[in-house]
């Protein structure tokens, strides 16, 4: 690590865009040790963090620091040698800031890597050289593309196990195009890397010379992310209603809330879902300054020209795109609780800021997950699995499909007895 | 979006959430730079209406007076309420035990503090300022953590949390802890209140103060930590990366007078902030013990 105090630029670190990642492999794949080298190799390490696990891997009689404990979470973890739950790291380079949601590789922890994966811009799905695309590959894929992941890197790790050969490399990435290629995935990468050596993934392999791609970090920084977000479909679900309530604002009455997607302007057409009133913005704030336009992910207040009663839950969209409004939702469901999915059961289910309750009318079918095939004659629903399934809701809901947006195309069931969260929903 | 703005528009949301999902929410505040950065969030989140929900200080008597005189001045001029939960009353209704010892401290004694203020207002959800970045079991911490009615955290139990879809349901005696700038770090925060110019006490600045070393921390010195008979206090220009009370938070030399200069500082600094906490050097889990038994 270097000491040299270098001059730090605000407005450099002002501009930077936001990369929200996560990670994918069966154990021992060499996630953490992945994850550990991108820490370390672009210096996000404190000297106290690496003073902890050099002393940890000594005392484990390690031959050198083993990077993966930096990523080494919980007690419970640390005893059993496993990681149990999604964890969050940092790291931040010149050019953009990352969040890295780390996620367990065993098959009984789907539900986390399908919590990890439903914000991530990129999925980085490791596969051990030696191995090749394996059922657990091909789950991670399958998930990635159903959470609507925009880009999927597919690194192929442990390179120096094989010799660093070329043709081991271009099978695997033939094996998993073929698969792919069922998938719904737009962007798929693929980079040959050794997570323990620091091969390609921050530094440039010299024992690979064939691969003349980016390196894993260098992707990372350049990948265009900007339209992983809809940019179309102006859609304001109301979050809370602002009332000062004050002699100075005494008539202020603003509609609090995060874009969900597209644009809003002052002077705009707006239809207020479930209603139909329609009106103008009239103002757009953010904090103590106005705007005049907000775009999504931005968190504003609004306020439009007519007085209208409008509460948490309703949607303000522009007049001439509307979203679907439907008490019929189809959805694929991924199954997060050991409670299995009833047939005809009751649920809270939340979507946007919406909450109504909703009865499950039909299972259509299960999805074999490693082979993406339907399974219909097996209606049983239980934790990892994924089914697509109908509900009814008691109000109507104002859709669009998970493809075209992520948020108003998703959905929780929520557990009437327990309130755990048991389901999450991608609509059809 | 820049990165900023879309922490800070995330963060509004969940604080907005909080608002909407709960009935009887507060914001722990500790008068650090987190919980100041929270609050102004929540300021801008409601704007121009008041910040609909109360801010708590769990008072250990053990404070920088410093911080206890930016506090009172932070609630009255924003128009706030303020709750006080104070240790030091729980000492003396002999609800908690004060330790012993030249390393006595009043932190863990917060947790029954905390608890205990939570149940006498009926809070049904606490905004806290911690952060995912600071500590290996706070990187596990959901936006929406939930408390059993012994206001325990279970870490192998946590409810996913997908999309920017939050479930506050909860039975009767239970809470949530609400982190709404979980995925800033340190230099985000630092970043975000030299652009938005948010006041913090002054101590965050250099100043000179008789401080000692213990340990390879350099403490200030005060009434409530007794010194050794080899350790001498002595006048150093320093700072302080984080504050909590004064028996647990370490000082670093320093002569950043602006925020300008702390940025650069915090940029070149090879120790996290935490470093300087000796709350979590007791034992490799500290944090996560301590969690699980309801502190923040
Ligand atoms: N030879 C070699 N070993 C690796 C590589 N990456 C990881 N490993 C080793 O593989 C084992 C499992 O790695 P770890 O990061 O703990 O895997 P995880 O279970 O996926 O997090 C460890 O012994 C690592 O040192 C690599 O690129 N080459």
């Amino acid at each position: 690590m270097t000491q040299e105090q270098e001059i730090f630029s605000t407005s450099a670190y002002l501009d930077m865009e936001l990369l929200r990642l996560t990670t994918a492999g069966s154990v021992d794949d060499g996630k953490s040790t992945l994850i550990g080298r991108l820490l370390y190799d672009s210096k996000s390490i404190f000297e106290d963090q690496y003073e902890s696990i050099k002393a940890t891997s000594e005392k484990r009689g390690e031959e050198y620091v083993n990077l993966a404990l930096l990523t080494d979470g919980l007690r419970a973890e640390r005893e059993q040698g496993i990681t149990i739950d999604v964890a969050y790291r940092y790291f931040a380079t010149p050019k953009r800031k990352f969040i890295i949601a780390d996620t367990p590789g065993h098959i009984q922890y789907t539900r986390n890597m399908v919590t990890g994966a439903s914000t991530a811009n990129v999925a980085i799905i490791l596969v051990d050289a030696r191995k090749g695309v394996i059922e657990q590959t091909m789950r991670h894929a399958y998930i990635a593309s159903l959470l609507g992941i925009p880009h999927v890197i597919l690194c192929v790790n442990k390179m120096d196990l094989v010799d660093h050969a070329q043709n081991v490399f271009e099978g695997i990435k033939k094996d998993f195009e073929a698969f792919a290629s069922r998938l719904e995935i737009n962007d798929v990468r693929f980079i040959p890397i050794s997570a323990l050596n620091g091969d390609n993934v921050v530094d440039a392999s010299t024992k690979m010379k064939w691969y003349t791609g980016p390196t894993l970090l260098s992707l990372l920084e350049h990948i265009h992310i900007a339209n992983d977000v809809n940019h179309v479909d102006a859609r304001f679900p109301v979050q809370y209603v602002v009332r000062p309530m004050s002699n100075e604002h005494h008539d202020f009455r603003g509609y609090a809330g995060r874009l969900a997607g597209g644009v809003l302007k002052k002077g705009d057409s707006v239809t207020v879902l479930p209603n139909g009133f329609a009106s103008k913005i009239k103002s757009i704030h953010a904090g103590t300054a106005e705007l005049e336009e907000a775009f999504a992910p931005q968190s504003v207040t609004i306020t439009l020209e007519d007085e209208i009663d409008i509460s948490r839950g309703d949607m303000i969209v522009k007049t001439d795109n509307v979203p679907q409004s439907t008490q019929d939702v189809e959805v694929m469901i991924c199954w997060l609780n050991e409670k299995k999915l009833q047939l005809n059961g009751k649920y809270f289910l939340k979507h946007t800021t919406r909450d109504v309750r909703c009865v499950v009318k039909e299972i259509q079918y299960k999805v074999n997950i490693s082979t993406i095939e339907k399974v219909e004659d097996d209606k049983n629903v239980g934790l990892n699995e994924i089914a697509k399934i109908t509900l009814r809701t008691t109000a109507p809901l104002f859709i669009d499909p998970y493809k075209r947006n992520r948020i108003t195309g998703s959905l929780i069931l929520i557990d009437e007895a327990t309130n755990v969260t048991v389901g999450a929903g991608m609509i059809v | 979006m820049k990165h900023l703005e879309e922490l800070e528009s995330e963060s509004m949301y969940v604080i907005r959430e909080v608002a909407a999902q709960f009935e009887r929410p507060a914001l722990l505040f500790s008068g650090g730079k987190d919980s100041i950065v929270c609050f102004h969030l929540a300021r801008k989140a409601f704007f121009p209406a008041k910040v609909p929900f109360p801010l708590v200080h769990v008072d250990t008597g053990h404070n920088f007076p410093e911080t206890l005189v930016f506090r009172d001045e932070l609630v009255k001029k924003h128009g706030v309420q303020l709750i006080v939960g104070s240790v030091q009353e729980s000492i003396d209704t002999g609800r908690v035990a004060e330790e012993k010892g030249y390393n006595a401290s009043r932190n863990t004694l917060q947790t029954v503090t905390l608890l205990d203020t939570i149940e006498k207002y009926k809070f049904d959800a606490c905004i806290g300022g911690a952060r995912r970045d600071e500590e290996k079991a706070r990187a596990k911490e959901r936006f929406f953590s939930h408390r059993d009615e012994f206001g325990q955290w279970d870490p192998k139990n946590q409810r996913p949390e997908l999309w920017n879809l939050f479930n506050g349901k909860k039975n009767i005696g239970e809470h949530f802890r609400v982190f709404p700038i979980s995925n800033w770090t340190e230099m985000d925060v630092w970043q975000y209140i030299l652009k938005e110019d948010i006041e913090i006490p002054s101590i965050y600045f250099t100043h000179e103060r008789e401080c000692f070393l213990r340990d390879g921390v350099i403490y200030a010195h005060s009434d409530f930590m007794k010194l050794k008979p080899t350790e001498k206090a002595e006048k150093m220009t320093v700072r302080f990366r984080t504050i909590g009370d004064m028996t647990c938070t370490g000082a670093v030399l320093s002569k950043a007078n602006t925020l300008e200069e702390i940025v650069q500082e915090v940029a070149s600094t090879r120790v996290t902030e935490r470093g300087s906490r000796i709350d979590d050097k007791r034992s490799e889990a500290a944090m996560e013990d301590r969690k699980k038994a309801g502190y923040f």
